[in-house]
């Protein structure tokens, strides 16, 4: 896989998670994906960008443009330095949540991308990162 | 503060959400909404999404929070306008928005909120009541 483009940007307050999808949207239409891959990438990054505010007070996000066997995708690397995850199977848990929510945030971003990793260390944080094709596959 | 609009149509009220939200903006929206049915008596609300290009597991559970607290208050909610790619997106990410009713547009949505809050048959009995009562039964 080789990496085509690559920026970052810091999400310190809720008002960045607007110009921040933007960005995805603009990169994911520069490869040509289609509006529903599109939609599905951004909303995966919509709750994993909420889960770095809420539980870590921000953090950054890597956004690239990679390429693999010529087909072209996103990859975006959420990395945060907050409390960690202690129990990640648990996390992925459809309805699992510490904090009131729905519980959907990690395992419906991993339904709606390619490639999903989660690596996390209890009190050095957590890095998220997904990859999303330009065809979906 | 940011605030989105909403309008009062006869017995309903009519939000359209044109902007990209954040949660502050979704929970705002949350909080206007319920006072205005409080305040106004709506019967019904109605709110398009069709500018709406991400609704994400907060903002969904925002839809689903208006409706319950709407039909508590008496009113009924129904949402209308998603886009195809944004209902494709909340099926996969595990939200089936339970409770909340949907139309594919406001023409479609206003009618079935008519028929829910069943406001004609309620003029209907009115008219009725002021009426000579013996005349109806012919």
């Amino acid at each position: 896989m080789i990496s085509l483009t690559k920026d970052t940007m810091q999400i310190v307050r809720e008002q960045d998670v607007v110009p921040f999808r933007n960005r995805v949207r603009e990169l994911a239409t520069k490869i040509g994906m289609s509006l529903v891959n599109q939609t599905k990438l951004i909303t995966a990054a919509s709750e994993l960008v909420r889960n770095m505010l809420k539980y870590a007070d921000g953090g950054k996000v890597v956004l690239e443009v990679v390429s693999k066997n010529g087909q072209a995708g996103i990859r975006l690397m959420f990395v945060d330095e907050g409390a960690g995850i202690e129990n990640i199977p648990q996390a992925m848990q459809d309805g699992f949540s510490t904090g009131r929510s729905l519980g959907l945030g990690l395992p419906g971003a991993k339904r709606l991308v390619n490639e999903f990793d989660i690596k996390s260390k209890v009190n050095e944080g957590t890095t998220v990162t997904i990859i999303h094709w330009k065809n979906g596959r | 503060m940011d605030r989105i609009p909403i309008l009062k149509m006869g017995p309903f009220l009519l939000v359209t959400i044109q902007v990209d939200l954040y949660d502050r903006l979704a929970l705002n929206l949350e909080s206007d909404l319920i006072s205005m049915v409080s305040k106004t008596g709506a019967r019904g609300v109605l709110i398009d999404i069709s500018a709406v290009n991400i609704v994400d597991s907060f903002m969904g559970r925002i839809l689903g929070n208006i409706a319950s607290m709407s039909r508590i208050m008496d009113a009924e909610t129904v949402v209308v306008g998603m886009q195809p790619a944004v209902a494709i997106t909340l099926v996969e990410l595990g939200l089936t928005l339970q409770g909340v009713y949907t139309a594919l547009n406001v023409e479609k949505g206003m009618e079935l909120l008519y028929k829910k809050v069943d406001l004609l048959s309620e003029q209907d009995d009115t008219i009725e009541e002021d009426q000579d009562p013996h005349d109806i039964t012919d």
